[in-house]
């Protein structure tokens, strides 16, 4: 866990502490089930877009492609009594898909990723909302699902608290993304393609392959996501299912260290960024500050998390030639480099 | 020699635990072109940053027209006539020439609307076109314009501010020859219109073209100053790194073997109707020389695999290969040390130690997941062998300086078995003491049976180092120098695409 991980989880603990000591019901095994199972579902879209924006692409379609991909799997097991398994796989196919489309407009075709998911983002919301003739799509009276309801919607009791099963997907996904990322091979290509492409492809990695894996598993995980929050409410209607959730997405990356400009960013952040939100999110509903300030409370913090942050690090700079003490080997090289930054 | 304007007496500037600059003295006298070398991270920089007002330094006194004070500001450098043209050039691809030059000054009528008066704007670059002898117009897009000419126009808005004293940072380091040429002439007109020079360079020919005298700093101090009739490479050198640099040709240790990289007729992109075709030998040392703009880089690109081959054949140790990628070509054992190491050779804000593995990372597997206690020991070695000065391998790349990070690009390719190592501008931005060692390697490694192509616009290094040397002209070879034909004469008669008398020189 670096420093910036730390600062976050401080950061997360003290707005924390603060709404439990105003409204004591924070803190009831209810909400923070609840809350817990947000994360779980926020969080695993969110590491969705990190992929992506590590490696200095971004993606705008999250939303729409949760809509979409959400009416797709209910309309399949309910409307075509397709087996729930081969429905999950299907939505999952789907989803690399569109990220296998989305990577190859960008590097292939060289079209900006910025536009390339904006173009997504209306495709894929209106063609949920043509998919079902702009009506709600939900489960019937009686249709039942045991198996694949408890697996996505289910708690499970630990300890006497109720254990979203979305968390334990979300673990699952962020520890296989955590050494993904920071352990393997394919982890130090997608950095190093986000700092410096050139750079990486003279290095003999296959930067065009690294983006568009980067973006299929960006659709693949956001498919999954897809099916969850299908599953959590049961009935989707395609006009607002999911809308703003890539603002979210790109929201947790960001607290959670990514640069939008690539080659940064580390997963523990990322969850703890989701954290953050819905406990953000939670704070709005149990201070009883009007709903509609729900964005304007979110977008004020992320504001103030990245200023205080800015301010940290300035200082760090300003400090760090007295650290540098040690180094007095170096040549005064380095030094003129510094005044330059 | 009328009195100096400008006096820079006893100047200091430390930095925790770093002194930079220790007590260094400097005048400028009117008309006065003076060459300030060194090595890299001798102060050169810090001291022209004190001159422009960038940074405050530590002690001593800074004397304008007489009139002292112990620092100046920005603008009172630019008050004083003090006018900087950057190695990377402060300049907006978006504008015109003029627009550039009179950016932020620009003449405007309209009154409160302030609309750009176009015409004064055209008028008023005009006569600083002519000055300079340019052939482009102040309507000119600077996104069309060369390097060089760039750097006109950077001169010629340090002329636009009244400027007595031009300072330029490596003002020749990727231009050709014959820009270079005329910027000596721009630097003798100026000299002429009484305007003072401070330039910083490692081209010490340069210096004896043009410098009335030259300051040498080594760490911080001033170590020396030779008057025009003192310059000589070897006074200067000595003075740079306190020692005599031995001449700069090893030969071989054996004649070179056969030829493991056939290029034959090779087309490139840039130059679709002049096929390319030469040999690399195994132990040699193939200078390619020519103009910057000779197809130099192009054909780098194409044996690495970054561009694509538009015709001919690319054969290793006699069989065709097919090179797609920079993947493909390093797979073949053939590496790229590229010329814009930046850009293209290096993640700047990554550590030494992943930088090095980054292309042979499969090769560090230890169940799927990288075993770094194997790379950092790989990079200590490389560090080591390559006597890269950093205080440890998870230093990032960015802190080090020029020649150092050079090292970099080299252990990268060091680590993994090459069997053809093209080198672009190996020593462009790499000072002295660490081009040599840059040098010693590249023999090391032809004696290791390592078949290398040295591309260089550097005339001492292409003659000094190479075996044989290659000339391009407009895309094509223009031809092959042997040992015995080496001269600057000779390398220049081909990049200008003439042929060579055939007479031992």
């Amino acid at each position: 866990m670096n420093k910036k991980d730390l600062s976050l989880l401080v950061l997360i603990l003290v707005v924390g502490a603060v709404v439990a000591f105003i409204n004591p019901r924070f803190l009831y095994v209810g909400n923070l089930s609840n809350t817990l199972n947000q994360v779980g579902m926020f969080g695993i879209f969110s590491i969705a877009e990190a992929f992506v924006i590590i490696i200095g692409g971004i993606e705008l379609s999250v939303g729409s492609v949760i809509a979409l991909l959400g009416v797709i799997f209910i309309d399949l097991i309910v409307n075509h009594d397709v087996n729930w398994v081969i429905a999950v796989a299907a939505v999952i196919a789907g989803g690399l898909v569109i990220g296998l489309v989305h990577g190859a407009l960008v590097t292939r075709m060289h079209i900006q990723p910025f536009v390339v998911t904006l173009c997504g983002l209306l495709i894929y919301r209106g063609a949920a909302r043509y998919y079902t003739e702009d009506a709600t799509a939900g489960f019937g009276f009686g249709a039942s699902f045991p198996t694949l309801e408890w697996l996505t919607a289910g708690r499970t009791n630990v300890l006497g608290f109720p254990l979203p099963h979305s968390v334990i997907a979300l673990v699952i996904v962020a520890g296989v993304a955590w050494v993904l990322l920071h352990r393997s091979v394919f982890g130090r290509y997608l950095y190093a393609v986000g700092k410096n492409e050139e750079a990486a492809r003279y290095s003999g990695i296959r930067s065009e392959r690294v983006m568009i894996s980067a973006y299929v598993i960006c659709g693949g995980l956001t498919a999954f996501a897809a099916i969850l929050f299908a599953m959590y409410t049961r009935s989707i209607s395609p006009a607002v299912h999911g809308s703003f959730y890539e603002l979210y997405a790109i929201a947790a990356a960001v607290l959670g260290g990514c640069s939008l400009r690539g080659g940064e960013g580390s997963i523990i952040g990322v969850v703890l960024g989701t954290v953050l939100l819905q406990v953000l999110q939670n704070l709005v509903n149990l201070l009883g500050i009007p709903s509609s300030l729900n964005f304007a409370v979110m977008g004020a913090v992320i504001l103030i998390g990245v200023l205080a942050d800015q301010y940290l690090v300035q200082r760090r700079h300003h400090v760090s030639p007295a650290k540098g003490r040690g180094q007095t080997s170096v040549a005064a090289a380095p030094l003129e480099r510094v005044k330059v930054e | 020699m009328p009195e100096p304007f400008l006096e820079l007496v006893d100047i200091s500037k430390s930095y925790p635990g770093v002194v930079a600059l220790d007590h260094v003295g400097l005048a400028v006298s009117p008309g006065e072109v003076i060459a300030l070398i060194g090595e890299n991270g001798a102060g050169k920089s810090t001291l022209m940053r004190v001159l422009g007002g960038v940074v405050e330094p530590s002690g001593g006194t800074i004397r304008v027209d007489g009139a002292e004070r112990s620092a100046l500001t920005v603008a009172e450098a630019i008050a004083a006539g003090i006018a900087f043209v950057h190695q990377e050039l402060n300049l907006f691809d978006n504008l015109d020439v003029a627009g550039n030059v009179f950016i932020g000054r620009e003449p405007v009528h309209g009154g409160p609307l302030r609309l750009i008066d176009r015409k004064a704007l055209y008028a008023r670059t005009q006569p600083l076109l002519d000055r300079l002898g340019t052939d482009f117009a102040p309507d000119a897009l600077l996104a069309d314009l060369s390097l060089a000419q760039r750097q006109l126009v950077e001169i010629m808005k340090a002329l636009s501010l009244e400027a007595r004293l031009v300072i330029m940072d490596e003002p020749t380091s990727s231009l050709t020859l014959s820009e270079t040429d005329r910027l000596m002439r721009v630097i003798a007109g100026l000299k002429a219109d009484g305007v003072s020079i401070i330039f910083i360079t490692h081209r010490l020919n340069e210096v004896m073209q043009c410098a009335d005298r030259a300051v040498v700093l080594r760490d911080g101090r001033m170590v020396g100053a030779l008057t025009r009739a003192e310059l000589s490479p070897a006074a200067m050198i000595r003075l740079m790194i306190g020692r005599d640099l031995k001449s700069l040709y090893v030969p071989p240790a054996a004649p070179p073997g056969e030829a493991v990289l056939d290029i034959v007729e090779a087309v490139t992109d840039t130059y679709p109707e002049r096929p390319v075709s030469l040999s690399l030998r195994r132990g040699e040392i193939l200078g390619l020389a020519g103009l910057v703009g000779s197809g130099r880089t192009e054909l780098a690109r194409v044996i690495f695999g970054v561009d694509p081959l538009r015709g001919g054949v690319i054969r290793l140790e006699g069989d065709p290969i097919r090179v797609a990628s920079p993947r493909a070509a390093i797979d073949h054992g053939i590496y790229l040390i590229p010329e814009d190491r930046k850009g293209c050779g290096l993640l700047l804000d990554v550590s030494i130690a992943e930088n090095i593995s980054l292309p042979d990372l499969s090769s560090y597997l230890r169940f799927f997941l990288v075993n770094t206690a194997q790379e950092t020991e790989n990079a200590r070695t490389q560090r080591e062998r390559l006597k890269i000065r950093a205080p440890d391998v998870g230093t990032t790349v960015g802190s080090l300086s020029g020649g150092n990070q050079q090292k970099v690009v080299l252990a990268k390719w060091l680590s993994m078995r090459p069997k053809v190592l093209i080198f672009d501008e190996p020593t462009r931005g790499v000072d002295v003491g660490a081009k040599q060692e840059i040098y010693e390697m590249l023999r090391r490694l032809a004696d290791a049976g390592v078949a290398i192509l040295m591309i260089s616009s550097d005339m001492e290094e292409v003659i000094g180092v190479s075996d044989r040397i290659a000339v391009m002209h407009e895309g094509a070879i223009s031809g092959f120098l042997d040992r015995s034909q080496f001269s600057e004469h000779n390398v220049l008669q081909l990049a200008v695409g003439h042929a060579v008398e055939m007479r031992v020189p």
